[in-house]
């Protein structure tokens, strides 16, 4: 805010990105009375933090297996994702719309918000602290190769790679390119090779031997 | 003259790629303006939320955590709508404080 | 040609509207002056100008899907040629280009 506040001098946060305790009292305080004066109920704020754990990318997931495994869903996909998704059970009510971009072998898309943090939570809920971060916003509108690098994505000269800005009403999720050696499985099995940042498009998905060798690690 | 949030082009260093969950506060903080902007209330619009962002001085901007920032942006708004005034909060916060202090 | 209520085209060249701004708007400052083509026209939504200050927003304003070429933007980009950045800009945001000073 431009007018100040004399008790700004806890403001700073902590390494780990904790809020200070004065925006911790203020979130109380203000919380407090919106329920006080009946603009929303304390349940209604427990009911909407429960809903953030059904949004995730496990959601985007599950729309890419679905569209590399039915021809049918992702030509819906693609020509009308609001309509799509919703019909896979994703709530669309009061969402912005949402486009669907299919990295192929000559186009790569990766998406950001440079002037805020606008996302596809209907589908991957809420943006990971980079995507919001002043390095991705700042430099993957002029430097995309080189970001990308830095997630390990690295693409040959021959693919054009296309940066979209989230400026206005839409939001855009992309449907990346189904790994090989992936023949014959089912979409249950290729979830589990689509990353969220496949979904963002500073990563592909992972191949099955990333996968086995995750698996291995995990185990 | 660009806003603090306008920064598509600019120098920055490496991105810090680690992840990390909401926290509680975080949670509330996104919360509480989903519930607000909703259609059924209305209190303002997301654009206002943007708006109200982009109005920090780049100290504050830079230095206050995302929630943080959204967090101050509400307050802004529920004031400029009239939902709330600064005394109310400030009266609230003072009590808070009191009742943490009494345990 | 296809075209929607606009004063723009799909495949029809038009430049970013250059000026500062200390109001809200949604346009980035990395796009003003830049050339670049209608790839798709979205549709007409609320004025964000007006819906950041309590306005409902009205008329609402065409949206453009706009393709640039990534070497229009940066004078010094690394990277392929066919590079592009793509954005949804506001119909008021947007003029015609000068046919004179694009090279494909």
């Amino acid at each position: 805010m431009t007018e100040s506040h004399d008790d700004k001098d806890d403001h700073h946060q902590d390494e780990l990105g904790h809020a200070s305790s004065y925006y911790v009292i203020l979130e109380e305080a203000i919380r407090v009375l919106l329920i006080e004066k009946g603009v929303f109920t304390a349940q209604e704020v427990e009911t909407q933090i429960d809903g953030m754990d059904s949004r995730s990318p496990a959601v985007g997931s599950m729309i890419v297996a679905k569209a590399w495994t039915n021809p049918d869903f992702k030509a819906w996909l693609l020509r009308d994702a609001v309509e799509a998704v919703s019909s896979v059970g994703v709530d669309m009510n009061n969402q912005p719309d949402l486009v669907v971009l299919e990295n192929t072998a000559e186009i790569h898309h990766v998406v950001v918000c440079t002037l805020c943090s606008c996302y596809p939570r209907a589908v991957l809920g809420v943006p990971p602290a980079w995507y919001k971060g002043r390095e991705y916003r700042s430099r993957v509108v002029v430097d995309p190769r080189g970001v990308l690098e830095e997630f390990g994505t690295y693409l040959s000269d021959a693919i054009n790679v296309r940066v979209i800005d989230q400026t206005a009403d839409r939001r855009f999720l992309v449907l990346p390119s189904r790994p090989e050696f992936t023949d014959g499985w089912s979409a249950d099995q290729l979830e589990a090779l689509i990353t969220r940042n496949s979904m963002i498009g500073t990563a592909i998905p992972l191949t099955p031997a990333q996968l086995k060798a995750e698996t291995a690690t995990q185990s | 003259m660009t806003g603090v949030h306008d920064i598509g082009g600019q120098d920055a260093g490496p991105i810090d790629l680690s992840d990390h969950a909401l926290s509680s506060f975080d949670q509330r903080v996104d919360a509480m303006l989903m519930l607000l902007v909703h259609p059924n209330r209305g209190a303002f619009r997301v654009d206002a939320l943007r708006r109200a962002i982009e109005s920090y001085r780049q100290q504050d901007y830079d230095s206050l955590s995302y929630y943080e920032r959204w967090l101050g942006a509400v307050r802004k708004l529920v004031v400029e709508q009239d939902i709330l005034s600064e005394e109310e909060i400030a009266a609230k916060i003072a009590e808070l404080k009191a009742q943490k202090v009494g345990g | 040609m296809i075209t929607g209520s606009g004063k723009f085209t799909i495949g029809g060249l038009v430049r970013v509207r250059t000026g500062a701004t200390d109001y809200h708007c949604r346009t980035p400052d990395f796009l003003k002056g830049k050339d670049g083509v209608v790839e798709f026209i979205v549709g007409k939504y609320p004025n964000p100008e007006q819906l950041a200050y309590h306005k409902p927003g009205l008329p609402k304003r065409e949206l453009y899907q706009v393709r640039f070429k990534q070497g229009d933007i940066w004078p010094c980009y690394k990277g392929s040629g066919d590079d592009a950045i793509i954005a949804d800009i506001y119909e008021d945001w947007l003029e015609q280009t000068p046919q004179e000073t694009y090279h494909d």
